[in-house]
């Protein structure tokens, strides 16, 4: 007798990508939605995408969603989550979103302790717009608006999110993760579904930087871009836990 | 009913409170502190949600996340403030999320000053933002419109899915009256089958703005021109006052509406019969009337705090029927009765030498 042991995600669309071949995002979006499925939490849940290469993600996910405007995700978030506390509220945000003209939006979301879960796509540049540098881009790297490689006399140095937010009480989960290979997809699905919990059992706020190849823009082929992450992405930023406060703990009152 | 006596701001706050408004996000600036402040202690007592934001920017943004949910949302702020919430109007006006933005108009431009204004007229009424959209927006003139528009503006804004403003300025948003606060227990809030709530039983809502298929975002452009025809043609508000028979038309809004009431018995005295139009929606703007009178009046006299903004609107409507004259001040210059009054005075020199000089009916 034959058995099911791998199917599309219920919470998931039944559609082709607009996502580049090699891509991280649909291994990234087929992980949440495995995880809304998990957690039963589909018909709870509204899903934030600002914009970047996702900022179309409702039409690959299927539950409330809402499209915001560059950087402002974890504001909106804030909105919908005080505003409906009962609901499971996440954003999903990439580099240039969330580390450059969303900056000030993330570090005053978690220094408020917003209980909400971000999923943050760092691939170290600026896809949807054609390759410009981003906040996270290696120093060497080169893009459309660094030829000749990123100068940190020039550029400054490449901002690692969790490290920056770890000073702040009120983040309570921040790991990184990548995408490179199903051990590490492994660890990814592992990561972000703790964040979803640390927003549901603790109701504090969580962080999940997932580093994720960008084939088009980095120039290489999906293969290379890969080995590109493993030799100079990953080494860089360093995977793992940054803060855990824990979900075991009892709800505060 | 019992009287309070109240200054503007803290009228409003209690009248968007009363009108259902459960959440307020904002961010400090002068002339409209009093709203944030009186919203931190009332929002608590009512079980809503009152936080001072990071930004501007966030705070508005704020607003699209929990109207996206359905509820009545505001935020509010002057002018430097509102130049920074444009890009939220723009994507709220583009995603259809009603909400309520006030601006208490100080002096512009860059910092200016905190002095009374109305110099944010274009910003208010022209789109302010990016794209072909509108606000709904409301002019109220004293401290009873500011306690009541809340409910008007989030009535509309539910009605129609769209963002309205209150434009007040800083005099209304300071100055202290008597007012009476109306119970409006039984709001008419309307289903809003669209909100993000979770798929419960119902197909994935989505809130966006972007239409990137060919010709989707032509259409959804056509949907709101569509929306904002209905509301030109259903939402024109304005007060006419003054002489049944007039030769000479006022127009002029908020506060400076109040300067021409103060003085239009003393032109009655003079021989000079005046009546006023107070345009309540600034936009949709009340060009009709106002071209109707124009056909009957020697002229017609804009008084604005500003170099002349609301007056472009009024030229449009009067289409040439009649000269219009203009007094404003800016920078937080308060035109005085006194000076309107000379002002017109001068102008009727100037009419009563045209030769021909005959009421055209």
């Amino acid at each position: 007798m034959m058995r099911i042991v791998y199917t599309k995600p219920k919470s998931m669309k039944d559609v082709p990508t607009h996502y580049c071949p090699g891509c991280g995002h649909g291994i990234i979006h087929r992980l949440i939605c495995e995880i809304v499925d998990e957690l039963g939490i589909r018909e709870d849940l509204i899903g934030i995408c600002p914009v970047g290469c996702s900022v179309v993600a409702y039409n690959y996910f299927d539950f409330d969603m809402i499209e915001v405007a560059h950087g402002r995700a974890p504001a909106v978030a804030t909105g919908v989550k005080r505003s409906r506390p009962d609901k499971v509220v996440f954003t999903y945000q990439g580099d240039g979103d969330l580390a450059s003209i969303g900056m000030a939006e993330i570090i005053h979301a978690a220094a408020r302790g917003e209980a909400f879960t971000v999923v943050f796509v760092n691939n170290a540049i600026y896809g949807m717009t054609g390759g410009q540098m981003a906040p996270t881009t290696l120093l060497g790297q080169k893009t459309t608006t660094t030829p000749f490689g990123r100068d940190h006399k020039m550029e400054g140095y490449p901002i690692k999110i969790p490290e920056l937010l770890s000073s702040l009480p009120g983040a309570w989960y921040l790991e990184r993760v990548a995408v490179n290979s199903p051990g590490n997809i492994r660890k990814t699905k592992k990561a972000i579904k703790k964040a979803f919990l640390t927003q549901i059992e603790k109701n504090k706020f969580s962080l999940v930087e997932v580093l994720s190849p960008c084939p088009t823009s980095w120039r290489l082929s999906p293969v290379d871009a890969i080995k590109w992450m493993e030799e100079q992405m990953i080494p860089y930023y360093g995977l793992g836990t940054i803060k855990d406060e824990g979900i075991q703990v009892v709800r505060e009152k | 009913m019992k009287k309070l006596l109240l200054s503007g701001n803290e009228a409003l706050a209690e009248g968007a409170v009363r009108a259902g408004c459960r959440c307020y996000f904002g961010y400090p600036i002068t002339p409209q502190s009093e709203i944030p402040a009186y919203m931190a202690k009332r929002l608590r007592q009512v079980g809503g949600v009152f936080l001072q934001a990071e930004s501007e920017i966030a705070a508005i943004n704020m607003v699209y996340g929990a109207a996206a949910t359905g509820m009545r949302a505001m935020t509010s702020s002057s002018g430097p403030g509102i130049s920074l919430k444009q890009e939220g109007l723009s994507y709220l006006a583009g995603a259809q999320l009603p909400a309520l933005v006030v601006n208490v108009m100080r002096g512009g431009p860059g910092l200016g000053n905190i002095a009374p204004s109305q110099s944010d007229y274009f910003q208010a009424t022209k789109g302010g933002g990016h794209g072909d959209y509108h606000l709904i927006v409301l002019a109220p003139f004293s401290v009873q419109e500011m306690a009541d528009f809340p409910h008007l503006a989030f009535d509309l804004a539910d009605k129609y899915r769209n963002p309205v403003m209150i434009l007040a300025d800083a005099i209304l948003g300071q100055m202290m009256e008597a007012v009476e606060l109306k119970n409006n227990e039984k709001n008419r809030l309307i289903e809003k089958p669209w909100a993000v709530t979770g798929a419960r039983g119902r197909p994935q809502n989505i809130i966006r703005s972007l239409f990137l298929k060919e010709g989707e975002l032509e259409a959804h452009n056509k949907l709101l021109q569509k929306k904002y025809r209905i509301m030109k043609k259903n939402e024109v508000r304005y007060q006419l006052t003054g002489d049944p028979d007039p030769e000479v038309l006022l127009v002029a809004y908020g506060s400076m509406a109040r300067v021409c009431m103060y003085i239009m018995p003393r032109l009655k005295k003079i021989g000079v019969r005046t009546s006023l139009i107070r345009p309540i929606t600034l936009w949709p703007f009340p060009y009709d009337i106002i071209e109707d009178i124009s056909k009957k009046v020697k002229f017609i006299f804009v008084l604005e705090m500003s170099e002349g903004q609301m007056l472009e609107d009024v030229k449009l409507a009067s289409r040439e029927k009649c000269p219009v004259y203009f007094y404003g001040r800016m920078g937080g210059g308060v035109p005085e009765p006194e000076e309107v009054l000379t002002k017109i005075e001068e102008v009727l020199k100037v009419e009563s030498k045209r030769k021909n000089y005959k009421i055209r009916r």
